[in-house]
């Protein structure tokens, strides 16, 4: 049992170092390093361009989308060599995040389902970056169970005209293309009438318009369909085969490992080093340190839980289950310690500004955003049910609409 | 990165939980549990013969000479089987008090025994309610005799001696504490049993009357000494914990999917499965602290006093979460008698104080990270 390197591991790690030293942008280091919980904030610049400017030095370099093929933009590189390059690129990895549905989710469904004319058209502009992609799953009435969704495509000559509604498409508004997945048949069972697309975002009849959130954020998005037209040659997989080919994506999105999720521990921990509270710092406080330690176990435990995936990886094994318990423990860690931090702020607790009361507002930032951490990329409601059904072998819920045609299925709306 | 045992230890581990399977299933621990007897001899003599004992002990001191990692594998399947033989006091206090702090004629005399089985040993230390400090301890060390009353003391009641903390000094500081081994079968020792929650594993109160006992290691530094046992014993502890942990999470599905109600395997009913989801989780973060804990415990890390109260904190949680959701499961046949689950409650819930509560552990965590982030 150790934390070194294999030699090879070390040579590679000593690489890609020198690599991001002579080349990474360390003009954004500093603010890069500041910005906590998934929030970047360039002062000056525009994330998505200063995140396109690495993303294509890296494909130049070729240091972008490690693992895939060369043909495609990647390096063919092994799932440790990514590891380490995630490890070594540091705060750099933050100007990933436009880019990562498309590396996680997208690119490898194309990659697994696509015509070769299609992989090599498509997958290599997604690597260095040119080309932004968005997965459109999400409808308003299609959340967790995801395959009830309503958005139509219709077969006409050699075409698809698709109508409907998706919600919930991260990066929607800077993307050029899109994953689309769409109810082809509505008269058999729900699983069976799906198929997958990909479409130019910029297509006549593509409507992206922000959603506000209950944070008064703006970070994700709405996208109508009227009549947009796709070729045939844009579908992914068989003609209802759409199911079998969202799950690639699915999995693929839940293989990722070296992604260090927000705990919110370390803030927690220099917060309560400095509050002074009637009696004394809060963290000479029992109940305080009684708190902070419960916490701090769990962020220790998922970081050395990743730690075993990696070890796994580094051995050529794939990584066990254990993994996915990640987003399920860190979403309802953050809420809850935001909830804590404000209790020991007392009546300033509820104040928003970026005062000294209230340590620049980040616990307040923090429970105000929490709650869709643990309802985006599967709620903790789906995540439990995962862990119950693959993990541990539990038997499926019983579906009532299992083996009724969709448009027999009884919905609120329809 | 290989933050995993090997394949040598792995297979000790299977050798173990085999070993274990056959020598010691739920009918056994249930001989010590109704009172049948203190503890499983034979078991004892068996867990020696297997090299299990000794398995940290050095082969100059009678030991298999393996190492910290095999223990911690070992100490996995005893906590899984609930092994009602006094293993965590003799191996874990007692042996590695000795191990840090033991002459080479005290290490001669006693770690041998030790490992042949022949000879059980425990860390006298608590004096009734508290935890772990050197202000509570009261019992007094004068030209090598004690005076005084030490309770609980883990498998006090079976043991053959003690390491026993004093007090040499007048303040109850930490230099004030001293270090003794005591035959518990001479003159001067009264041993008298205790009963507690868990009926596999005994406890006893010791009073020593100008007791005959040996200085084990420098005067004044015994609470150097305990602190570092209790780290190491936390690591191992907590390998127990995770393996009583596992063991209650699987008895509770399996059990979800043999039961119907309703027409269904109530391991079908979403409320049954989260709970069991999250006994996964808390299993599952417990293991990768211990793997730390392991790590620090067989490099003799700096990082060890962190990571031993990590591990600690955290499979302390996840045994106590999973036995209690396991007879939840189980419903109504959860708590009868018959039904093994309350064994691993009963366990989960003493275990959980032995070394000092949790929130003693949960203290100091956060001081030893404090001390890490100034440093």
């Amino acid at each position: 049992m150790n934390f070194d390197d294999t030699p090879q591991e070390a040579e590679f790690r000593s690489i890609a170092r020198k690599w991001i030293q002579a080349n990474a942008p360390k003009e954004f280091e500093e603010e890069l390093s500041k910005s906590s919980l998934g929030r970047i904030k360039l002062a000056k610049h525009d994330m998505v361009e200063v995140g396109k400017a690495w993303q294509k030095q890296k494909s130049d370099g070729g240091w972008a989308c490690l693992h895939w093929p060369k043909e495609y933009g990647g390096r063919g590189a092994t799932p440790i060599e990514r590891v380490i390059w995630q490890q070594e690129e540091g705060v750099y990895g933050k100007l990933t995040q436009p880019f990562q549905i498309g590396e996680g989710m997208c690119g490898p469904t194309v990659m697994a389902w696509g015509s070769e004319e299609a992989k090599r058209r498509y997958l290599p502009k997604l690597a260095s970056g040119e080309e932004i992609w968005c997965q459109l799953f999400s409808e308003p009435s299609a959340g967790s169970d995801v395959a009830g969704l309503r958005t139509r495509a219709e077969k006409k000559g050699d075409n698809w005209v698709v109508n409907g509604q998706k919600i919930w498409t991260s990066g929607a508004h800077y993307s050029d293309y899109g994953l689309l997945i769409a109810r082809t048949d509505p008269n058999v069972p729900k699983h069976k009438g799906l198929t997958m697309f990909f479409l130019d975002m910029k297509s006549p009849g593509v409507e992206v318009r922000p959603i506000k959130q209950a944070n008064g954020m703006q970070e994700f998005n709405e996208v109508y369909f009227t009549d947009v037209v796709i070729p045939d040659s844009q579908r992914l997989g068989a003609v209802g085969e759409g199911w079998s080919v969202s799950l690639t994506t699915l999995m693929n999105e839940r293989m990722s490992i070296g992604s260090r999720l927000a705990t919110g521990v370390p803030e927690m921990f220099e917060f309560c080093s400095n509050l002074m509270l009637e009696d004394g710092l809060a963290i000479d406080d029992p109940a305080v340190r009684s708190k902070l330690a419960g916490w701090a176990v769990k962020a220790s435990g998922l970081k050395y839980t990743s730690y075993r995936a990696i070890s796994a990886l580094s051995k050529g094994e794939r990584p066990g289950p254990e993994n996915s318990i990640g987003k399920l423990v860190s979403g309802m860690m953050l809420q809850d310690i935001a909830t804590y931090a404000m209790d020991l702020e007392g009546a300033a607790g509820s104040l928003t500004g970026e005062s000294e009361e209230v340590a620049r507002g980040q616990f307040q930032q923090m429970l105000l955003s929490s709650p869709s951490m643990r309802i985006a990329g599967g709620t903790d409601e789906i995540l439990r049910n995962i862990i119950a059904e693959r993990v541990l072998g539990l038997p499926g819920d019983i579906r009532v609409d299992k083996d009724v045609p969709y448009n027999k299925i009884p919905t609120k709306g329809r | 990165m290989n933050f995993d045992f090997s394949d040598e230890q792995k297979q000790m581990r299977d050798e173990a939980r085999k070993f274990l399977s056959e020598q010691c299933p739920p009918r056994a621990v249930r001989e010590v549990l109704d009172g049948k007897a203190p503890y499983d001899k034979a078991l004892w003599k068996g867990l020696a013969e297997m090299g299990f004992l000794g398995v940290a002990i050095p082969e100059k001191f009678g030991g298999a000479g393996a190492g910290h990692l095999e223990l911690c594998v070992i100490a996995e399947e005893m906590g899984r089987a609930l092994a009602p033989v006094p293993f965590s006091s003799t191996v874990y206090l007692a042996a590695e008090a000795l191990l840090i702090a033991g002459s080479d004629a005290q290490k001669q005399k006693w770690l041998p025994r030790i490992a042949s089985g022949d000879a059980i040993g425990t860390l006298a230390l608590f004096e009734g309610k508290g935890n772990p400090s050197p202000k509570a301890i009261k019992l007094t060390a004068n030209g090598g005799a004690l005076n005084g009353v030490k309770k609980p003391v883990p498998d006090g009641a079976i043991a053959d001696f003690a390491v026993v903390a004093a007090r040499t000094g007048s303040a109850g500081r930490e230099s004030d504490v001293s270090l003794f081994i005591v035959d518990l079968k001479a003159a001067g020792v009264e041993v008298k049993p205790l009963t507690n929650i868990d009926l596999t594993r005994g406890q006893a109160e010791i009073a020593f009357k100008d007791a005959k006992a040996e200085p084990l290691g420098a005067a004044g530094e015994g609470w150097g000494v305990i602190t570092q046992v209790l780290d190491r014993a936390a690591v191992l502890t907590a390998f127990e914990q995770v393996g009583g942990a596992d063991r209650a999470l699987e008895m509770g599905r399996d059990y979800a999917l043999d039961r119907i109600a309703f027409g269904r395997p109530i391991g079908s009913f979403q409320a049954v499965k989260h709970m069991l989801a999250d006994m996964y989780v808390s299993a599952t973060l417990a293991r990768s602290n211990c793997y730390y804990g392991a790590w620090a415990l067989s490099t003799n890390a700096g990082e060890l006093p962190e990571a031993a109260a990590a591990a600690r904190i955290s499979a302390t949680q996840a045994f106590q979460h999973c036995a209690k959701n396991n007879i939840q499961v189980h419903g109504g046949m959860g708590f009868t008698w018959e039904f093994d689950c309350h064994m691993y409650y009963r366990r989960a819930n003493a275990v959980a104080l032995g070394l000092g509560s949790l929130s003693y552990w949960e203290d100091a965590l956060i001081d030893r990270m404090r001390k890490k982030n100034a440093a």
